[in-house]
């Protein structure tokens, strides 16, 4: 499904991923865990398409089609979706306005018709129930004086009324407590199925214990430099970074 | 962003056609001959030519404002006609009447001026140059005792009303452009709802400028009697041309006792090329007078046309209790400039105002927002609220603020809020990466910031207001 080749992007004169490749087949789920600035949101920006971030090298493939060449919200419409770190206000859209705009312009995209105000407010409270969000955060503006909790959860929300094809959680379990992480996760869990993939960016293991991923990257200075199963973010969790790190420098060494 | 910045840009104003009618227009220029003929088409009484007359020689001794944050080349006022009627036969107006080529100027507009096409519940004026052309629904209206009809018609209908109200809220020396327009004023609609009647309809009066170098000079005149309640609203709209013409309108409301006026103005006139060349200038008096305790005026403007932009919808609450509110969207993309807030003045007791402006800047926009708040010495629990915000898009506008507060009785509460924030790149990232374009997210964002302000309207102009919203903002993403 994705197949992203030798990576290199630049933020301003500072190159951040240095030849970062990386495969994901349709319904798996990866996590990507690594250091502070080793690049893992800069992954997650390229992917969705943030402009600020300049490929220098390499290619990118969603689906045999050229990543790098669509617009955000093309790629949005061929099924990509970011859960973001930050999630924005905006203030006197409500949320359910942006979800429904969302939703069809992307069923837009793919050539089917809108969704119906009643149809659209069906499945919106559906799945709004599912993640144990009151009705009133569909009528408040968006993200505007949400807690963090209730940010990352509406992120889950929209994610599960826009079913995407790949899935990118960018540290989605910052700033949640127990309570909401298990949300979060029962949210994205729900979502796992065999035409769905998913790129969980995280700094910490405990996410991991509730999304279980096939596979873990670590990705430092810029590179993958590791890959495994889920044991090893256990093994991470237990001995820290610093060892990969200093694997990589020897490999480089060498 | 990857918007093909060109091909947006092309796609302006979409209300920039023009309507070959046969017209008849007046000489260019202004002098006392122009005023009497203006009159005599308008078959005035003598009162109403001397008042004109009056007006015209202390607008002579008169200078144009300059201390508005806008920039123009001089306006020569003898390269101007002042009076332009599409040519008709006398007699009562009917729809059948009316030049098939108005009627269908107007159908394009989106304001059918069949009365079964219409929107239910709006009754229209539409005043094309310098004439209204056809007031619908005048019999219903008029059933429930309200008066809705041209102000040509009110001189000779109701001469008494209009003889009473014209220049009770405007002085005819109030100011440059509102001498101008006391001396030359042409057509505009007049209201008068007695006193008790909740005006059974939206009252609209639709103003196009079509010939080519006139001005239009309307004036409206609404009067409330105590117990009333009446929604107006105003919409206007003009051809696209390379010169810059001229619209200096007066609008007056009265309240009184306990009575409602709620003014709404969705104004999209020409408002220039990319290059700044051409548009309108927008330079209007609008002012209510809350004369009855208890009484209630309300402005609502969105003002997204226009080559430059000067008014400044005001209150003078002098009924004890009275409210004033103004809430104001004004956006100027390309080269627009806009001047524009109000004036709140407190004279009565427990008086209370709010102002909501909302402005924003896009392409090489200016947009300034300029208010007073005045408490007079005797308006002791005044109140007043103001919160402006100004949100820019890109880097090549400006807003400006220029709140000013005089308060002369200590008791007063005042409130002022005041925000700039620029469109943020994470807000359009965010919605494009949920499927949406640039343009939209744009759009979206910038209709949130409005809100509080669209949810004044109308239902329906509300609707409307977004959209020309989105038509305003194209091309301003870059």
């Amino acid at each position: 499904m994705l197949e992203i080749k030798n990576l290199h992007v630049k933020v301003g004169d500072q190159e951040i991923l240095k030849g970062l490749d990386l495969t994901i087949n349709t319904g798996e789920v990866h996590s990507i865990m690594g250091p502070n600035g080793s690049g893992k949101s800069t992954l997650a920006q390229v992917l969705a398409g943030r402009e600020s971030y300049e490929v220098t090298e390499g290619e990118i493939l969603f689906e045999g089609k050229d990543l790098l060449e669509l617009a955000p919200e093309e790629r949005a419409g061929e099924g990509i979706f970011l859960a973001f770190q930050y999630p924005v206000e905006i203030p006197g859209v409500a949320n359910t306005y942006l979800l429904r705009e969302a939703l069809n312009s992307i069923r837009k995209y793919r050539g089917e018709e809108p969704l119906k105000h009643v149809e659209f407010g069906k499945l919106a409270k559906e799945k709004m129930d599912k993640m144990g969000m009151p009705d009133s955060l569909l009528r408040r503006s968006v993200n505007e004086g949400f807690s963090g909790g209730e940010k990352k959860r509406n992120e889950i929300f929209q994610m599960q009324v826009l079913e995407p094809r790949l899935a990118i959680l960018d540290e989605t379990d910052s700033g949640l407590d127990i309570d909401a992480l298990k949300i979060v996760s029962d949210g994205v869990n729900a979502l796992r199925s065999p035409e769905r993939s998913f790129l969980v960016i995280t700094h910490y293991q405990r996410l991991l214990n509730y999304i279980v991923p096939d596979f873990v990257h670590v990705l430092v200075g810029g590179r993958i430099v590791k890959s495994g199963g889920k044991e090893l973010a256990i093994e991470l969790e237990d001995r820290g970074y610093g060892w990969v790190e200093e694997e990589s420098r020897q490999a480089v060494n060498n | 962003m990857s918007i093909d910045l060109e091909k947006l840009a092309e796609q302006e104003y979409k209300y920039g056609f023009f309507t070959d009618v046969e017209q008849e227009i007046a000489p260019k220029g202004l002098n006392e001959d122009t005023i009497r003929l203006i009159s005599n088409k308008k078959e005035e009484p003598e009162w109403l030519l001397e008042w004109r007359l009056e007006a015209y020689r202390h607008w002579l001794t008169m200078k144009e404002p300059r201390w508005a944050h806008v920039k123009f080349s001089p306006i020569d006022y003898q390269g101007i006609s002042y009076y332009a009627a599409p040519k008709k036969k006398e007699g009562p107006k009917s729809l059948d009447e009316i030049d098939p080529e108005i009627k269908a100027a107007y159908d394009k507009l989106g304001i059918p001026l069949d009365e079964q096409k219409m929107l239910a519940g709006v009754a229209v004026d539409a005043v094309f140059d310098s004439v209204s052309v056809i007031t619908t629904f005048k019999e219903k209206l008029a059933e429930a005792g309200v008066i809705f009809c041209p102000i040509s018609e009110a001189v000779r209908e109701h001469p008494e009303l209009v003889k009473k109200y014209l220049g009770f809220v405007v002085p005819r020396n109030d100011n440059f452009y509102a001498a101008l327009n006391s001396a030359v004023f042409t057509d505009g609609s007049f209201v008068y709802v007695p006193r008790g009647v909740r005006c059974p309809m939206e009252l609209s009066t639709y103003f196009r400028i079509n010939a080519e170098n006139t001005g239009q000079f309307e004036r409206t005149l609404i009067i409330a009697e105590a117990g009333s309640y009446v929604s107006y609203l105003e919409g206007c709209t003009a051809p696209k041309r390379d010169e810059n013409q001229l619209h200096a309108a007066v609008v007056e409301l009265i309240a009184h006792e306990d009575a409602t006026i709620k003014y709404s103005t969705i104004q999209n006139w020409y408002p220039g090329n990319a290059e700044g060349e051409g548009g309108i200038y927008n330079f209007v008096t609008k002012r209510g007078r809350c004369v009855g305790r208890g009484s209630h005026i309300s402005w609502t403007q969105v003002e997204t046309g226009s080559a430059i932009t000067w008014k400044y919808p005001s209150c003078i609450l002098e009924g004890d209790n009275s409210v004033g509110e103004f809430y104001s969207v004004a956006l100027t993309n390309r080269r627009q400039q806009a001047d524009t807030g109000t004036k709140m003045v407190h004279l009565g007791k427990n008086t209370r105002s709010t102002i909501i402006s909302k402005g924003i800047s896009a392409g090489h926009g200016q947009n300034t927002y300029r208010g007073l708040v005045n408490i007079g010495k005797d308006a002791s629990g005044a109140r007043n609220y103001t919160q402006c915000d100004s949100m820019l898009i890109g880097d090549k506008c400006g807003a400006h603020t220029f709140p000013y507060i005089e308060v002369k009785n200590s008791t007063a509460q005042m409130e002022h809020e005041a925000s700039t924030s620029k469109i943020g790149e994470d807000q359009i990232f965010y919605c494009q990466q949920r499927g949406l374009s640039a343009e939209d997210a744009v759009s979206l964002i910038v209709n949130g910031f409005c809100k509080e302000v669209f949810r004044e309207l109308p239902f329906e102009f509300a609707v409307e207001a977004e959209k020309l919203l989105s038509i305003s903002l194209e091309g301003s993403v870059g």
